[in-house]
């Protein structure tokens, strides 16, 4: 239980660092701090605080929180390797890890190269990712999905929902790719009425920003049709499974939020908490998409632990030093 | 275990997709080597001068305070912005006036003095101003507080430089003609500043009084244009004979 709300504190930290990953390209801050991994020659635990002015606030506290971020995946990789039985999960963790290292290099990549648009929007999709791993990890530790969610009966195998969760959640990575392409190529005002487009309902004149942009909006009706599939499919068959229901009410509050906040974001020229707030609730639809996916599909995997694993498992999960830890992960 | 490979394929795709797409910050500055240049061409005995006003029409927007609060080391009350200077009697200042054609094939030496740009009150001294393809440019914080000056030209390198300390200086030399290139401190938005980088001698940053001379050019016919940060740029032709000076006039409108 300890590494299951572990994982949940490194996932909900994620959405932190991609907020604040979102205020310092809202603010226009990405060059206010010109070296990496120094922060103007300082070790960068050791900035000065009376220096943290303008824009340097949101990009060093943003390297802040990524350090903080990549500390606690560390430790979540290592625990998982000490104690998680299943091999997947474990190297999940190193994915995990791996995966914000590379983030890492790419944030600094993108300030020693004066934020090319490629490593800018690598480093904005890579940073999903991050999320939805250390979401998956969250998830595949925690009670009830080692529980198979049985308590309302053995969990569905629906092949139908899997595949739209599955379109679903690969439609909204789409689309959070298009928007970090058009925030990143300063295209988020080359429409900049809503909900019409120039006073029209498709644009009566285009260039690739306004191409970018297009993209982003119907992408956004592509995500609204497939989450309103993926969660009527629930409503009408899995009514009972709260493991089903809830992300999926989740989901479409999330939705209607983050369309809100989208054109809230046109509306108000780019107001950079808005914005950052644009962000950070894509990529929570992005990982509620993820969640409903995982649990759409949770029939097939198999049990976490058999019998004997069980009784191991709860000695494991109670931290990494535990003397049974070693055994159990080579299960 | 199968959706751990979706998301390592989606993880590799990511990666896979920075790195093919970028090749790298790689160096977009290019010379040109003009075919037997004359170097020092002018004969101080037949040179002239082109000489003039720059005024606005109409209603300019006046200059707006800036706001400084993100920094109290900036704290200045009276900051305004500088983009639209415009006088009582239309004069417009802070507009980069320059010979933009009829040099041919001349080549001029480059100043050995360095131009100073200075970042003092949060701001650029001078928003707006000129220099010579290879001459430097001495950058200097008289702040109590950093800055990072962020030079961003189409043509010619750019860079990020960051300046902790009240005092520091660094320097910077461009190569190639380009109007123009713009500055910048991410650490404090409001501050900007314009540099006109010409392969000679001849350009002028108009003051208060909207006022500007190139002097000392050799006899011949020429484009003078004149550029202005909101107001885009404005062009004149201008034919000059030996030791003849000419008044060219430009009026910029909102």
């Amino acid at each position: 239980m300890l590494l299951h709300l572990f994982a949940l504190l490194t996932a909900a930290s994620t959405a932190v660092l991609i907020f604040a990953g979102g205020l310092v390209t809202s603010t226009g801050s990405g060059l206010s701090v010109p070296d990496w991994p120094n922060s103007y020659g300082w070790f960068m635990f050791t900035f000065p605080l009376e220096n943290w002015v303008g824009g340097i606030f949101y990009e060093h506290s943003h390297r802040l929180i990524a350090s903080t971020v990549g500390f606690l995946i560390l430790v979540l990789a290592f625990w998982l390797w000490r104690a998680e039985p299943r091999r997947w999960v474990r190297r999940l963790g190193f994915i995990a890890l791996g995966a914000v290292i590379t983030q890492g290099v790419l944030g600094g990549i993108t300030v020693l190269w004066y934020l090319p648009d490629p490593i800018s929007i690598a480093h904005a999709s890579l940073a999903e990712i991050v999320f939805c791993l250390t979401t998956t990890i969250a998830l595949v530790t925690s009670p009830g999905w080692k529980a198979r969610y049985a308590r309302r009966g053995p969990v569905p195998d629906d092949r139908r929902l899997q595949h739209v969760a599955l379109a679903t959640l690969a439609t909204v990575y789409l689309q959070i790719v298009i928007g970090a392409t058009m925030r990143h190529t300063d295209a988020g005002l080359a429409i900049p009425d809503f909900p019409w487009m120039f006073g029209h309902l498709v644009p009566d004149h285009w260039d690739p920003k306004i191409a970018i942009h297009f993209a982003h909006r119907v992408g956004a009706l592509c995500v609204t049709a497939m989450l309103l599939i993926a969660t009527g499919h629930v409503f009408a068959r899995h009514r009972n499974r709260p493991e089903l229901f809830r992300p999926s009410i989740l989901l479409l509050v999330l939705v209607t939020l983050q369309i809100t906040l989208g054109a809230l974001t046109v509306l108000s020229h780019k107001e950079y908490i808005i914005n950052s707030l644009h962000v950070v609730t894509g990529a929570s639809v992005l990982v509620t998409t993820l969640i409903l996916t995982l649990r759409a599909h949770r029939a097939r995997f198999g049990d976490v632990l058999g019998p004997a694993g069980l009784a191991a498992d709860a000695r494991l999960t109670a931290g990494p030093g535990h003397p049974g830890a070693a055994a159990g992960a080579r299960a | 275990m199968r959706i751990g490979s979706i998301i390592l394929a989606l993880f590799v795709a990511s990666v896979a997709l920075a790195a093919a797409a970028c090749g790298g910050g790689s160096d977009k500055s290019t010379t040109s080597a003009p075919a037997a240049p004359v170097t020092n061409p002018v004969d101080p005995a037949t040179a002239g001068s082109v000489a003039g006003k720059v005024t606005f029409m109409g209603t300019p927007p006046p200059p707006q305070p800036i706001k400084m609060s993100s920094d109290p080391r900036c704290s200045n009350p009276d900051a305004k912005t500088e983009a639209v200077m415009v006088a009582g009697d239309g004069s417009l200042q802070n507009v980069f006036v320059y010979v933009k054609d009829g040099l041919g094939n001349l080549k001029f030496p480059v100043p050995a003095t360095p131009l100073v740009l200075d970042q003092k009150g949060c701001q650029y001294r001078p928003h707006v101003f000129g220099v010579q393809a290879g001459q430097t440019i001495e950058i200097l914080n008289s702040d109590m507080t950093l800055h990072n000056i962020h030079a961003w030209p189409q043509t010619n390198q750019e860079f990020n430089l960051g300046q902790s300390l009240q005092g520091m200086k660094d320097t910077h030399v461009f190569t190639t003609q380009e109007i123009m290139v713009p500055f910048r401190c991410d650490v404090h938005k409001w501050m900007n500043s314009f540099v006109g980088v010409v392969a000679h001698p001849f350009f002028a940053v108009t003051g208060a009084d909207g006022a500007f001379e190139l002097k000392g050019l050799p006899p011949g016919t020429y484009t003078i244009e004149a550029w202005h940060e909101k107001f885009g740029t404005k062009t004149a032709s201008v034919t000059i004979g030996a030791k003849e000076s000419k008044d060219v006039p430009f009026t910029f409108s909102g």
